[in-house]
């Protein structure tokens, strides 16, 4: 048993996280969310007029989505002779981790799947989104859509970086998706961990850093445990595929990014409270994502039956 | 990452499941809680057992894949805990095998191997629990002895043991971390008293130890004088290591054996209780993920656990009241009876965010050693 990461995934998370930091430029350009208004959601001016947050629409960047596609992060598990770099879900799991720190927006985890079955997808050239539960992600943005979203119907997602519309028929859960969303959040919850230390760390109050009072440190110590124990249960449900254990790494993922994001926002203070701070973004996208798949219920009863059968 | 075992290790699984097989239905039958002589003769003979069979140096000698795989089996197969052995064999016999001359580990741990002496840890004292480095209980040199006077509480298995790791004041003018060393007291010394304490279990699993001018001769002292401090932290690593590896394999089968009775009595039908005790599975599932991600970093930096060990404590202390506590729900009233299972194990589980470092401990050592945030003013 050599339950670590290998050289070669050490290396493949440090390439992933490199190129997502040059494609995102500094300061992570997505991680400024819209101000409703103009088209492109960019507008730097504050929400004009009637628009309000969750009317504007996010415009996915086609950019960004061939530099994952080089990056190989959708073609990753297609074997070596269809292109792709014949890895297995350890990797893609990695890969999702730094793409969940990152907060890349788009239907990252339906891309992929749909790789080696939806030509263009694997290159990035393609964007496909999927019916999943109840809820497409970025429907209006993508070339293609799985299995359908027939009588979708746009809500105002309080997500500003993750456009949702509800489809009336509720899709199928592939535990493959689950795993993959799993290390979204284990990534925004890493990231929220982070950012949080920082900042107690570095602002001062009562004539000492924040993190010297127990109940900030406390809290981060928190953080930590909820992230390392959820990183175990990822990793080792990729390596093995379980479906229980792929439920049982969701529901910890889920609890770490949610929690860690809300305790990051109140070690910021009233900054976090704010449209500007990325912290918010951490939150609402750890919300979106636990909404995925049947949400938490789903991998609770799952659980639950597997102590009985 | 590879979850795997080596064919060894494989190997080294299936010779042990065998002989546990062989051996557990030979075991005489368990001492009551309060039959303390009944206790230490049932551990020491289990002790003896495995020495027999060649497992008795597995914490010591194993690397951290072969312990794992040791207590995840002896757990399943319904083997005894490591009871009255657990301080020879996981906190001082490795202090000793460490820190100690060639002459202390001769005279030591042969005993603690072959089940025929029982340690427990004086560390604790009225005035030094969280704080163990205010620790006030005095050593002054005469001669070849040291002379100890003070008092120490919380002593686990004090009325069995043999011998107890005691740490002692031995320069009272120095900072207080350099003025402490580490020695071995006989607990048949003239001058210990130990007076046994009821936890709120009900059975006295603790006591005070009172030391009133007990010679221990300076041989007995391990490491260093007044470097008993960092000797300490070695056995102290060892503690929060891989010591819970078999209870959560134990939790794991008592979540089962929860599900199984709620199916029985009705409760299972409530969405509520059911979804709770499948986020204990989730809770479990992982605490054993990251005992095994924690055993191969300890394999890869060469066997010490690392602080690791403190995240893992946290997490688990917690989920086990969690796990009683829904055991307690499934109960219903019965959770009130002691006769009935579990009722016992959610009292004792109480003490887990306690003993060891409390949770707030661990949490300021997560937070400085790990994160590198400030200590406070
Ligand atoms: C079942 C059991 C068995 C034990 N066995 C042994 C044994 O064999 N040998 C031995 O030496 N000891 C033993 N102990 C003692 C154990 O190590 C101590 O109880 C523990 O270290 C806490 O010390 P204390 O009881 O003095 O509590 P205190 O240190 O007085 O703590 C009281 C409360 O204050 C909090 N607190 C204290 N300091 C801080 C701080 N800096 N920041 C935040 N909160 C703080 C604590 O977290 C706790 O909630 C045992 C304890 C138990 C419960």
């Amino acid at each position: 048993m050599r339950f670590q990461l290998t050289g070669e995934q050490e290396a493949l998370r440090g390439a992933v996280r490199g190129v997502l930091r040059r494609v995102a430029g500094a300061g992570s350009s997505w991680l400024v969310a819209p101000r409703g208004g103009a088209a492109d959601g960019y507008s730097p001016a504050p929400f004009p007029g009637d628009a309000r947050p969750g009317d504007e629409r996010p415009r996915l960047d086609r950019g960004l989505w061939r530099a994952l596609g080089d990056l190989g992060f959708f073609s990753l598990r297609l074997p070596e002779a269809d292109g792709g770099a014949g890895l297995g879900l350890p990797e893609a799991v990695l890969v999702f981790e730094e793409a969940g720190r990152a907060l890349v927006p788009g239907p990252l985890v339906a891309t992929h799947l749909a790789a080696g079955q939806v030509p263009g997808a694997a290159e990035g050239e393609v964007v496909v989104a999927a019916a999943d539960g109840r809820l497409v992600e970025w429907l209006e943005e993508a070339d293609v859509v799985r299995p359908g979203a027939e009588g979708a119907l746009p809500l105002r997602s309080v997500d500003p970086l993750t456009p949702l519309h509800r489809v009336p028929a509720p899709a199928p859960t592939d535990p493959v998706a689950v795993l993959l969303t799993a290390a979204e959040q284990l990534g925004t919850a890493a990231r929220a961990g982070e950012l949080a230390v920082q900042h107690a760390r570095t602002r001062e109050q009562f004539g000492q850093p924040i993190g010297a009072f127990q109940a900030v440190k406390h809290s981060c110590a928190q953080m930590l445990v909820r992230t390392e124990v959820a990183r175990a249960a990822v990793y080792a449900a990729a390596v093995t595929a379980d479906r229980a254990d792929i439920a049982a790494a969701r529901l910890l993922a889920d609890e770490a990014a949610v929690r860690g994001a809300r305790d990051c926002l109140q070690v910021h203070g009233g900054m976090g409270f704010t449209w500007e701070s990325e912290v918010h973004l951490l939150l609402k996208r750890a919300w979106v994502r636990s909404e995925r798949c049947g949400g938490g219920t789903e991998s609770e009863e799952l659980l639950a039956a597997d102590l009985v059968a | 990452m590879d979850l795997s075992y080596t064919p060894e290790e494989e190997e080294f699984r299936s010779h042990l499941r065998e002989w546990l097989a062989k051996v557990l239905p030979t075991l005489p039958p368990k001492p009551s809680p309060d039959d303390w002589p009944g206790r230490r003769a049932y551990d020491l003979g289990w002790q003896r057992m495995l020495y027999d069979a060649g497992y008795a140096d597995v914490h010591w000698e194993g690397t951290p894949s072969v312990r794992l795989i040791f207590l995840e089996e002896t757990e399943r197969a319904g083997a005894p805990y490591v009871g009255a052995n657990f301080v020879g064999l996981l906190h001082a016999g490795p202090t000793i095998a460490a820190e100690g001359t060639p002459e202390q580990r001769a005279r030591w741990l042969p005993p603690v191997l072959r089940g025929e002496e029982v340690w427990c840890q004086g560390f604790s004292e009225p005035d030094a629990g969280s704080d163990l480095a205010a620790l006030r209980t005095r050593a002054r040199r005469d001669g070849d002895d040291y002379v100890v006077s003070g008092s120490k509480i919380w002593t686990s298995h004090a009325e069995v043991a043999d011998w107890c790791e005691l740490l002692v004041r031995t320069h009272p003018d120095a900072p207080r971390h350099r003025g402490i060393s580490w020695l071995a007291l006989p607990m048949d010394a003239p001058g210990v008293t130990v007076r046994p304490l009821r936890t709120l279990a009900g059975s006295a699993e603790f006591a005070e130890v009172f030391l009133d001018d007990v010679r221990v001769p300076v041989a007995n002292r391990v490491g260093d004088e007044n470097d008993g401090w960092r000797v300490t932290m070695v056995t102290l690593s060892f503690e929060r290591g891989t010591a819970f590896v078999g209870e959560v394999v134990a939790c794991r089968r008592v979540l089962g054996e929860l599900a199984v009775t709620a199916r029985r009595n009705g409760r299972w039908d409530d969405p509520a209780l059911r979804r709770r005790l499948g986020r204990l599975n989730a809770e479990f599932r992982a605490l054993w993920r990251l005992t095994q991600w924690n055993v191969s970093e300890a394999e890869a930096s060469g066997g010490v656990p690392g602080v690791g060990g403190s995240v893992f404590k946290l997490r688990y202390s917690h989920a086990r009241q969690e796990l009683y506590d829904a055991a307690a729900e499934v109960l219903g009233a019965d959770s009130l009876d002691l006769e009935r299972p579990w009722v016992l194990d959610r009292l004792s589980s109480l003490s887990y965010t306690i003993a060891a470092g409390t949770s707030q401990i661990q949490r300021n050592i997560v937070g400085e050693r790990i994160l590198g945030l400030p200590k406070g003013r």
